[in-house]
């Protein structure tokens, strides 16, 4: 017996580590510092229709326990990633991955999921309606009820795989546009995406970032993201993944006790490669020293 | 790839600029222009590492030259003999020595110049002549100069306030000297990558963006150029002159 098992829709998860889209670039790159079979699953770079170039550097900026990120969805397009990239992952990775699809109409959501739905190791599709870097589209679909309400319902009637909406957490209210995906056939929900931030060169007095703004990550927003996951779960039945500021396992601990059935790591492997496993190799000793005996156990224990 | 280095020295050598040796046992071949990326210490404090170009390389120790720009490489100036440092090495591609050309040029500005010195070292294993023009922005800034000397080379200088060498840049060195080259190595500020890449010579640039990993996973770095879009931190730091797209 698996201590450390999860179940998403579609996904049996040996344990709930998953790299989070945007830091693991299509996996195979992180196979060269250890078997990536390890992981519970991935989800793999932001995907979009078209090829996308990204914004212009400066793309990065450093913050107070934190990193902003302005890349801008910089990816092959949906063919190359399905006939490229993934299957440079199925040489060195055999579970099913999540496949991270954003765009910038309806139209293009649709033929992107159903594109990367042919492949054989995508289990399930993360429907990006949060990224805040691209300027047609991305958030846009994530910050209005009754858009993200018809994407969702568009891709899963364009798919056989379950579908999870990755959701911005720079709305006013989450739990209605959690509600809303839910209502419309949403399978799971992941969360959160980047905080829009901004920082500032004293010497130049110009934003840092090219764009200006950029998503802030890391360390600095995990008490946000254990609050939204924390109140979205009291609202929704579906299985939540929960992500922000994930560095170690007592933070996978503290996210499952909000409410999360599995965590999506990202920024810490851009600072470790090796964060991953080191997560998954520290969790049964964390776990011991709470007496955790089998981590499915405290999903959601912090609204008992 | 990812271990702990110890210091065995981290010196002062011009004004806010520092030489830090660290030993370890490196499994992989370190070619001239590769990068390290450095944890500044444990904890979010700096939560990014910070990339810094390799200097010099030679019986297990590594050799890097950086100047106090921020924070980050303030607490990096304080670390002392003996301390460990968490770094990520080597990275990026590096530059690749030519050997068909007869009258090769190295040329670096300020930060950029200590990669170069690497580059040097191995230019003169192969027997293969070259000089040198490093650029600074006063006396005080001077560093690495003897070093390079050391190797047979000539070295002329350049400073942005006359204080030492030919007033001005790198460029008005080359122009007032009547230096002939017929390929060029380079690092340094973007304007003097650019100011080379109008001569419309043959060379090979290594380039500077900010980072989020240094490993070719986050696409921070990646910039565009005449073929493709290249990660600065994978598919360079050293790009050929034929691919770089010049800008004002």
């Amino acid at each position: 017996m698996n201590r450390l098992s999860v179940k998403l829709p579609n996904l049996e998860l040996d344990n709930p580590i998953i790299p989070a889209s945007g830091t693991f670039g299509f996996g195979y790159e992180f196979s060269e510092y250890y078997d990536i079979n390890i992981l519970g699953s991935l989800s793999f770079k932001g995907t979009t229709l078209e090829k996308r170039f990204g914004n212009k550097t400066p793309r990065i900026a450093e913050t107070y326990a934190g990193m902003l990120n302005s890349i801008g969805l910089q990816n092959p397009g949906v063919h190359d990633v399905l006939n490229v990239e993934l299957k440079k992952l199925k040489e060195v990775f055999n579970k099913p991955v999540i496949a991270n699809i954003g765009g910038s109409t309806f139209d293009d959501y649709i033929e992107a999921v159903k594109i990367i739905s042919k492949s054989s190791i995508v289990g399930a599709i993360e429907l990006n309606i949060s990224c805040p870097n691209v300027s047609d589209g991305g958030m846009a679909f994530g910050t209005n009820k009754d858009i993200a309400y018809k994407l969702t319902k568009l891709v899963k009637e364009s798919t056989h795989l379950p579908v999870y909406v990755k959701l911005s957490p720079n709305v006013t209210n989450i739990v209605e546009i959690a509600m809303a995906v839910e209502e419309a056939g949403a399978d799971a929900i992941s969360m959160i995406n980047t905080l829009v931030g901004m920082r500032i060169n004293l010497k130049t007095g110009k934003p840092i970032l090219a764009n200006n703004y950029g998503g802030l990550s890391g360390p600095a927003i995990k008490s946000v993201a254990l609050r939204l996951v924390h109140q979205v779960y009291q609202n929704v039945k579906i299985p939540i993944i929960g992500m922000g500021g994930i560095m170690n396992a007592k933070d996978v601990l503290e996210m499952m006790y909000a409410g999360a059935t599995a965590v999506q790591v990202g920024t810490a492997n851009l600072i470790d490669p090796l964060a991953c496993k080191n997560i998954i190799e520290e969790l049964p000793k964390v776990m011991d020293e709470y007496g955790i005996k089998n981590i499915k156990e405290i999903i959601g224990r912090a609204h008992l | 790839m990812n271990n702990k280095y110890k210091i065995l020295l981290n010196t002062k050598i011009a004004k806010d600029t520092y030489k830090l040796i660290f030993e370890g046992n490196f499994s992989k071949e370190i070619s001239p222009g590769q990068f390290i990326n450095i944890k500044i210490e444990d904890g979010y404090r700096f939560l990014l590492r910070r990339p810094i170009s390799i200097c010099d390389y030679n019986n297990g120790k590594i050799t890097i030259i950086y100047k106090i720009l921020g924070e980050g490489t303030k607490v990096l100036s304080l670390k002392k003999e003996n301390e460990y440092l968490d770094i990520l090495l080597p990275l990026g591609n590096g530059f690749k020595i030519m050997e068909e050309y007869n009258s090769q040029l190295i040329v670096g500005g300020g930060v950029g110049i200590p990669p170069l010195y690497l580059l040097a070292k191995r230019m003169k294993e192969k027997n293969i002549n070259f000089e040198v023009v490093l650029g600074f922005n006063s006396s005080k800034d001077i560093f690495l100069v003897k070093e390079f000397e050391a190797l047979g080379a000539s070295v002329s200088i350049s400073t942005m306030d006359g204080s030492f060498g030919t007033k001005g840049n790198v460029i008005d060195v080359i122009n007032e000297l009547n230096i002939v080259y017929d390929y060029y190595y380079t690092c340094g500020p973007e304007k003097m990558l650019m100011s080379l890449i109008k001569t419309e010579k043959l060379g090979q640039l290594s380039f500077e963006e900010r980072m989020g990993c240094g490993f070719g996973a986050c696409m921070g770095c990646s910039i565009k150029t005449k073929t493709s879009y290249k990660r600065i931190c994978k598919e360079g730091p050293v790009l050929e002159s034929s691919e770089v797209i010049y800008h004002e």
